[in-house]
C-alpha cells in the first residue's frame, strides 16, 4: 500500500526517528533538497520536511524528524506496517550542483540528515565532499556513519566536548577554510543560528555559501505565502523559489521571528494532545 | 426597490432569502443563505416572462438552460428542472451559491427594467439541493447502459477545482475515463481551500458533488503535483490522450509596503487555506494553528476579501474593517457579499490605502499606516482613479492583517514544462475556440489562462476545452 513505512529507526529515542517509507512516484523524481509534505491524521496539520535519502531501485524515501510539537509526536507513534495518511512531493527547487572542487556540507542538529541528501549529491556530481557536523553531546549526532560512507573528510563539533572538537561547527569551518582555497561552495543546513553563523564566517572567504530554510508552510505548493523570506531585499517563497537560497543574503533575524508566529498555539496544540491522550488512557 | 411607472403589468417583488440573523452567523461556520422551501421556488419562478429569446442563457458562462428549468419549475416538477440544468452545468449547487449571478444571467434578465429580475442562482440552487442525493448517472446522460466507460478514451486533469471538475463531469457522463490529479490532500480546489463553509458548505455541498462524479467512475489522486510528481510527459506516456490543466492562480501578491513580513501579516490564501482546507477554526480539535486576531484589518474589494474579513469575525475578532483605496461602490465583490459583511459588523474602511505595517519588537504587527485617499477623474478605462491627499495619513491599531489583493501564476508546473507556451502575463496561453495549449492534446482553462476569476468563468472555459476533447474523440460534433 502506498506511503507504507517499511522501516523505523530510533536515532535518538523519544527525540529523532528515521523512516524509510515506500513512495516509488516520489523516489523516482525526488532530488537532493527536494522535501515532502505530509499529514498523519485526519485532523492533522501539513508538515514539510526534508528528504534525507531516496532509493530509486526499492522506491523509497528517507526521512528524519525531531519531535518537537503534536504532529510530529503522532509520527513518532506510527511504526512498522503503518502507513502515512498524506504524502505529497517532491517539492522545492532541487540542490545546484556545480562541479570540480571542495564543497563543504555543515550540518547542524536533525538538519544533519537533510545535509546528508545534499552532500550525497555533491559527490556524485564529482566533487570531493567534507562534512562538517554538529550537536550539543556525543549522543545527540546524526549520520556520522552515512556521511563516512563517501565524505573523505567528516569533521565532528559538540558543544560539550564529547566527541571530536569542543566547541561550535563554525570553528571547523573557518580553520578548513583558511588552510584550502578549492573550497567552491559551503552549504548550511541546520537551526538558524547555526546556519546564520555559518553564512558569517565564510562572507570574509567570499565563499558561496548556501542554506536551506525551514520556513512554516501550509500548502507547499506555492499558493499560501506563509514561507515567504526575505532574500537580498526581496520577499521570496521557499517552497516554490527555495528552500535553497544564498546564505549572505538570507534575512535571518526576520526568518527567526516568523518561526515563532505559531509558537504559543504549537505548545496549546501539545498540551491538548498530551491531555487527550491521558484521558484516553485512564 | 422602485418600478418603474410606465409598467404597464406590476411584477411581484422577487421572493427574499431567508437568512441565519446577522447576529447569530456571525458567531458560527454554518451557511448564511439558507435556501428556498419549494412553495417559495415555485412562486419565485412564477415571475419568469418566459422569453421567446431569453438574455439570461447568453449571460450564463456554462449555458444552462435557464428558463428551460424554471418552466418545469412553474409546474412543479424539480426533477425534471434538475435534469435540464445537470445537462450543462456540473456544479449546479455550487453556482448556485457562489456564482456572480447579478453580472451574469440575473444581470441579462429582461425584467431588470421593469424591476428585480427573477432570483436564478436561488432557484438553481434550491433544484439542486434537492437533488444531491440522487444517482448522478442517470441525471446526467440519461443513457440506459450508463455507467459505460470506455477505458482507451482517456483523459487527465491537473487541479481538482471547478474547471478541472467540469471537464471530468462532461466528459465522465460521454463515457471517458477520467482521472483528475490534486496536489493538495482535498479534492476541489478554490472551492476547498479558498472559499469558507458559511458560504459554500464543504461536506454537504462539494463533497457530494465530487460524490457523483466518483458514481460516474471519476478517480480522484490525491498528494499528486503536476510538474514535480509526475509530468505531463509522463501522463502522454501513461495513455492519456487528452490532457487538461487547470491547476488555477497561485502565488499570492503582496502589497509590496515595509512591515509586510511581521507576523500577524497573512496572504488571504494563507489565512483561508488554514481555516478552510485546515478546519483552523476548530483548532485544537484539528491540529492547523490560526492566529485570531483582535483587531483585524483586510485589504482588498473582492470576494476574497469579504470572505477573509467575515472569517475573522467569526473567529471572533473585536473589530474588522476591510480597507480599499477606492469607495465601497467601486469594490468588486458581490453586492451580496458586502451586504452580508455589513451586516455582520464589518466596517468599510475606504477611501484608504495601506503605506507601512508596523511591529514590535518581536516582530509581532502592532499597526498600519493608511493613506486618505480621493477619487480622480476617470482614466482611458473608464474608471475612476484614486490619488493620495497629500499628508494624510493616519494609523489604525492592527494586530492581524489579511491582504487580498489577487495572485500571480503558479511557477510548479510552467517552469517545468517549458514548451508550454504562456502570455505577457505568464500565464497559459491557448487557442480561443478549443482552449488548447501550444502542447497537442494539452488543454488549460481557469485561472491559470485567465487570472483570478469566478468559479463559473472557470467552469465556461472547462466546457469549451471538454467539448473539443469530446469532438476528437468522435463523441460530438
Amino acid at each position: 500500500m502506498a506511503n507504507k513505512i517499511l522501516k523505523k529507526e530510533q536515532l535518538i529515542p523519544g527525540q529523532t526517528s528515521k523512516l524509510v517509507i515506500d513512495a516509488p512516484h516520489i523516489a523516482a523524481k525526488a532530488k537532493p533538497g527536494n522535501f515532502v509534505i505530509l499529514r498523519v491524521t485526519e485532523h492533522g496539520e501539513r508538515i514539510p520536511l526534508t528528504i534525507a535519502d531516496t532509493d530509486t531501485e526499492n522506491g523509497t524515501i528517507t526521512i528524519v524528524y525531531l519531535v518537537l510539537g503534536k504532529s510530529t509526536a503522532l509520527l513518532e507513534e506510527l511504526n512498522e506496517g503503518d502507513e502515512i495518511l498524506d504524502l505529497c512531493g517532491p517539492l522545492g527547487k532541487a540542490t545546484q550542483l556545480h562541479t570540480g572542487g571542495t564543497v563543504i556540507c555543515v550540518g547542524g542538529g536533525t538538519g544533519i540528515a537533510a545535509m546528508h541528501h545534499i552532500a550525497k549529491g555533491h559527490h556524485q556530481a564529482g566533487n570531493h565532499v567534507v562534512a562538517i557536523i554538529g550537536a550539543r553531546t556525543k549522543d545527540l549526532l546524526l549520520f556520522e556513519k552515512e556521511l563516512k560512507e563517501f565524505c573523505p573528510e567528516v569533521l565532528i563539533s559538540t558543544d560539550d566536548g564529547s566527541y571530536g572538537h569542543h566547541g561550535l561547527v563554525t570553528d571547523l569551518l573557518k580553520e578548513r577554510l583558511e588552510k584550502d582555497d578549492s573550497v567552491i561552495e559551503v552549504v548550511a543546513v541546520g537551526p538558524v543560528p547555526m546556519m546564520a553563523a555559518v553564512s558569517k564566517t565564510t562572507e570574509p572567504f567570499g565563499t558561496p555559501t548556501t542554506v536551506s530554510l525551514n520556513s512554516i508552510m501550509v500548502d507547499g505548493v506555492g499558493m499560501c505565502g506563509a514561507c515567504r523570506v526575505t532574500v537580498g531585499g526581496e520577499t521570496k517563497f521557499a517552497c516554490v523559489d527555495g528552500p535553497e537560497f544564498d546564505g549572505h543574503k538570507v534575512d535571518f533575524g526576520e526568518l527567526r521571528q516568523r518561526l515563532a508566529a505559531f509558537s504559543s498555539l504549537e505548545k496549546e496544540s501539545f498540551e491538548h494532545h498530551c491531555r487527550c491522550k491521558c484521558n484516553d488512557n485512564k | 426597490m422602485t418600478t418603474s411607472s410606465k409598467t404597464k403589468k406590476t411584477i411581484a417583488p422577487r421572493v427574499p432569502m431567508p437568512n441565519q440573523p446577522a447576529g447569530e452567523r456571525a458567531r458560527n461556520f454554518k451557511e448564511v443563505a439558507l435556501g428556498y422551501t419549494k412553495e417559495m421556488a415555485m412562486q419565485e419562478a412564477s415571475r419568469c416572462l418566459h422569453c421567446k429569446k431569453p438574455k439570461c442563457v447568453q449571460g450564463c458562462p456554462v449555458q444552462v438552460p435557464i428558463a428551460d428549468f424554471i418552466a418545469e419549475l412553474v409546474k412543479g416538477d424539480v426533477e425534471k428542472a434538475y435534469a435540464v440544468i445537470k445537462s450543462t452545468n456540473s456544479l449546479p449547487a455550487v453556482c448556485g451559491r457562489v456564482c456572480p449571478q447579478e453580472i451574469q444571467c440575473e444581470g441579462a434578465c429582461i425584467l431588470n427594467a421593469k424591476g428585480q429580475p427573477i432570483a436564478i442562482g436561488r432557484l438553481e440552487r434550491f433544484v439542486a439541493d434537492e437533488y444531491m442525493y440522487m444517482d448522478a448517472c442517470d441525471l446526467i446522460s440519461a443513457k440506459p447502459e450508463c455507467p459505460y466507460i470506455d477505458e482507451e478514451k482517456k483523459v487527465a486533469c491537473i487541479g481538482s477545482g471547478p474547471s478541472s471538475l467540469t471537464v471530468a463531469g462532461y466528459l465522465a457522463s460521454r463515457g471517458c475515463k477520467v482521472t483528475v490529479f490534486e496536489a493538495l490532500h482535498e479534492v476541489g480546489g478554490v472551492l476547498v481551500y479558498g472559499i469558507p463553509e458559511f458560504r459554500l458548505p464543504k461536506k454537504d455541498i462539494v463533497a457530494k458533488e465530487v460524490g457523483a462524479l466518483k458514481d460516474l467512475q471519476v478517480d480522484f489522486v490525491t498528494n499528486y503535483v503536476g510538474g514535480k510528481t509526475f509530468s505531463i510527459e509522463d501522463l502522454k506516456e501513461q495513455g492519456y490522450k487528452a490532457i487538461f490543466v487547470g491547476v488555477g492562480a497561485g502565488l499570492p501578491r503582496f502589497l509590496n509596503i515595509p512591515g509586510e513580513n511581521f507576523c500577524g501579516v497573512f496572504s488571504a490564501n494563507e489565512y483561508l487555506t488554514r481555516v478552510n482546507l485546515g478546519r483552523a477554526y476548530q483548532f485544537p480539535d484539528y491540529d492547523t494553528p490560526i492566529i485570531k486576531g483582535r483587531k483585524v484589518t483586510v485589504y482588498g474589494g473582492g470576494n476574497v476579501a469579504m470572505d477573509a474579513a467575515r472569517t475573522a469575525q467569526r473567529l471572533g475578532a473585536e473589530t474588522v474593517h476591510i480597507v480599499y483605496r477606492r469607495t465601497a461602490d467601486a469594490m468588486p465583490a458581490r453586492h451580496e457579499e458586502i451586504e452580508h459583511a455589513v451586516e455582520e459588523g464589518i466596517i468599510l474602511e475606504v477611501l484608504a490605502n495601506p503605506i507601512e505595517f508596523k511591529g514590535d519588537e518581536k516582530g509581532n504587527l502592532t499597526s498600519v499606516t493608511l493613506q486618505k485617499m480621493k477619487m480622480g477623474e476617470p482614466d482611458e478605462s473608464g474608471r475612476c482613479r484614486p490619488l493620495p491627499i497629500e499628508g494624510e495619513t493616519y494609523e489604525l491599531e492592527t494586530d492581524l492583517a489579511v491582504i487580498a489583493v489577487g495572485t500571480r501564476p503558479n511557477p510548479i508546473l510552467l517552469e517545468n514544462e517549458p514548451d508550454l507556451k504562456l502570455n505577457k502575463w505568464g500565464y497559459i496561453e491557448t487557442d480561443e475556440e478549443t482552449n488548447e495549449t501550444s502542447i497537442p492534446d494539452v488543454y488549460a482553462g481557469g485561472d491559470i489562462v485567465t487570472g483570478a476569476a469566478t468559479v463559473i468563468l472557470a467552469m465556461g472555459a472547462g466546457r469549451k476545452a471538454a467539448r473539443e476533447i469530446a469532438r476528437r474523440f468522435g463523441i460530438e460534433d
